[in-house]
């Protein structure tokens, strides 16, 4: 009965809660129970929160006795670790960080806390971010819930994967070029990136800061928005947070598609690498949605491949900047009995990032050197203009924009870790969204051998009302919805 | 060396032929002709903010030395920046 408790929605789960049949403590039970039995196998966890989850889910039910409602009271949660909880130790997946403990907590994960949420651990994510499998981990890899022989995804693998296995109701990740909606999909999840502005990034340990945004991953695309409309909102510690209000997210969604428009780009419909099985689901998703009343039309996205060119020049130029704050001076591993600051520097970087950090890092500086500068980073955010001009030009004809997550399904452990490049082509389909800035989900949309596929659907601006009025008509018309992996 | 990354001896080539690769990749942008595009840095229309210089709590001295690999008298501590004559 109690494993029951690891498979509800969070709307489905607020009921029960509310009623009283279940208690918040029996939520934590369940799921903890859940965990132990199948996170040694999954591996979506860095850590486990007791002292937080303890103490959450007794004010939970204190508050529910009282008749208090909130929309996640005692709901649990898993957050990425790149989102900082004050006190609980947050590392971006990096030796670097090992054993930092920060004195406050992530804007987003905050409001989560205030509406009731309640914390099981950090999950397991690619080294600050980098990664399209959760394998650049400097801890361990994560597993597929669906095969444990393949990769969940990244960089939010271990959200994805903690999500699809029962291990957690709703998880947090970060998407700077895929790596909500990537893992998502490959776990068969509703994961979403909102527009760049829309959720605070304070307290969130930067990879690029102009590509980075926070999300939810879930169960259902009701639970996504509800998650995301809390999570939204102008923050006053992020400059570039929006002022624009948080329940806009929600703005008629459950409206159904019936006139709209849906833009099928032909450079993405396709692309280079796109298995035919999972071209086969996006024709049948595409058919669903033309049958409840949408229109899908033919657009075009020209500068699609230079896309993960100009990525690969402004992620990690952004990151070779954001990470030249690790010292070993403030925090983190350091290596203090250097004979020399500059030893010190040497020795504690070494010793501290993993290779895709350092490619990364390299890269960037390069890009942003002087000499270079001219022909890498500017001709990069020129070509960036030319990318989210493809996108408004396509917005013209459509109201969204609908395509595969992913060109493949989860792939086997190991099979990219050799050829970096093969593993960047993971976000081809994803990372334009970030360059523009556009909201975008990601929603189960069958399986190709077995394996899950996600249907991407990407709107304007500040349209994620818009994106999740298509994911959820999709999901209601196709009863297909995400479903837990059994694993073991 | 500009980035201060220490790199294992002996992984230098390994990281090369990996960085030419992308590299090779990358320069595809250079058939763009981007002459008269502007660049964009921020995506999102966001103006400029400032607050009022008003002050405001902020972290003690003790939780920002918290984290610190090593404090001396509420100083972080590192190794000798200059050479010692």
């Amino acid at each position: 009965m109690t494993d029951d408790l690891t498979r509800l929605t969070v709307k489905e789960a607020h009921r029960l809660l509310r009623l009283g049949s279940v208690s918040a403590a029996d939520m934590v039970t369940a799921h903890v129970e859940r965990i132990e039995r199948l996170d040694p196998h999954v591996k979506a966890y860095l850590r486990f929160t007791p002292e937080l989850w303890e103490k959450q889910a007794a004010e939970a039910d204190r508050l529910i006795h009282e008749g208090e409602s909130r929309p996640l009271l005692g709901i649990p949660i898993a957050i990425k670790d790149v989102l900082c909880v004050r006190g609980v130790e947050t590392t971006a997946g990096s030796q670097i960080l090992k054993g930092f403990r920060p004195p406050y907590t992530a804007t987003a994960v905050q409001r989560l806390f205030d509406a009731g949420a309640l914390m099981l651990g950090v999950t397991n994510c690619d080294e600050f971010a980098m990664g399209s499998s959760t394998e650049n981990s400097s801890y361990f890899p994560t597993r597929n819930p669906w095969d444990l022989e393949r990769v969940p995804g990244g960089s939010s693998g271990g959200s994805a994967a903690a999500v699809a296995a029962g291990e957690a109701m709703i998880a947090l990740g970060t998407d700077t070029g895929g790596s909500i909606r990537q893992p998502a999909a490959l776990c068969g999840v509703v994961g979403m990136k909102p527009t760049y502005g829309r959720v605070s990034r304070y307290g969130l340990i930067a990879f690029a800061s102009s590509l980075d945004q926070v999300g939810p991953f879930a169960r259902s695309v009701d639970d996504a928005a509800v998650v995301l409309s809390l999570m939204s909102g102008f923050d006053p510690l992020d400059a570039t947070s929006s002022e624009r209000p948080g329940m806009e997210v929600l703005n008629n969604y459950g409206a159904g598609v019936k006139g709209m428009r849906l833009g099928v780009p032909r450079e993405y419909y396709d692309v280079k690498g796109i298995e035919p099985g999972v071209k086969a689901a996006i024709d049948a998703a595409l058919a669903v949605l033309r049958m409840q009343g949408a229109e899908t039309v033919d657009v075009s996205l020209p500068h699609t491949d230079y896309g993960l060119a100009a990525y690969y020049i402004i992620a990690p130029a952004e990151c070779s900047s954001n990470l030249a704050r690790f010292d070993g001076v403030r925090y983190g591993l350091s290596e203090v009995d250097a004979p020399n600051i500059t030893e010190q520097y040497l020795e504690t970087r070494r010793k501290g990032f993993g290779g895709e950090v350092l490619r990364r890092v390299m890269l960037g500086t390069y890009a942003l050197s002087s000499g270079y500068y001219d022909a890498y980073y500017l001709k990069a955010q020129k070509v960036r203009t030319l990318i989210k001009r493809d996108f408004d030009e396509a917005f013209k004809k459509c109201d969204a924009i609908v395509s595969a997550t992913s060109p493949t399904v989860a792939f086997p452990l190991g099979a990219k870790t050799q050829d970096p490049l093969s593993m960047y082509l993971c976000d081809v389909l994803t990372l334009g969204g970030n360059l523009a800035g556009l909201p975008g989900i990601s929603v189960p949309c069958g399986t190709s051998d077995g394996l899950p596929v996600g249907l991407q659907v990407l709107a304007p601006q500040w349209g994620e009302n818009v994106a999740l009025r298509v994911a959820r008509a999709y999901e209601e018309a196709s009863q297909v919805t995400a479903q837990v992996a059994d694993v073991v | 060396m500009l980035a201060r990354l220490g790199i294992e001896p002996g992984d230098e080539a390994y990281y090369a032929e990996q960085l030419s690769g992308i590299l090779e990749h990358i320069d595809r942008l250079q058939q763009l002709d981007t002459e008269h595009i502007p660049p964009t840095a921020q995506v999102v229309e966001v103006a400029s903010r400032l607050r009022e210089d008003e002050p405001r709590p902020s972290l003690t001295q003790e939780e920002a030395l918290a984290n610190a690999p090593a404090a001396v008298n509420g100083f972080f501590r590192v190794p000798s920046i200059q050479e010692e004559t």
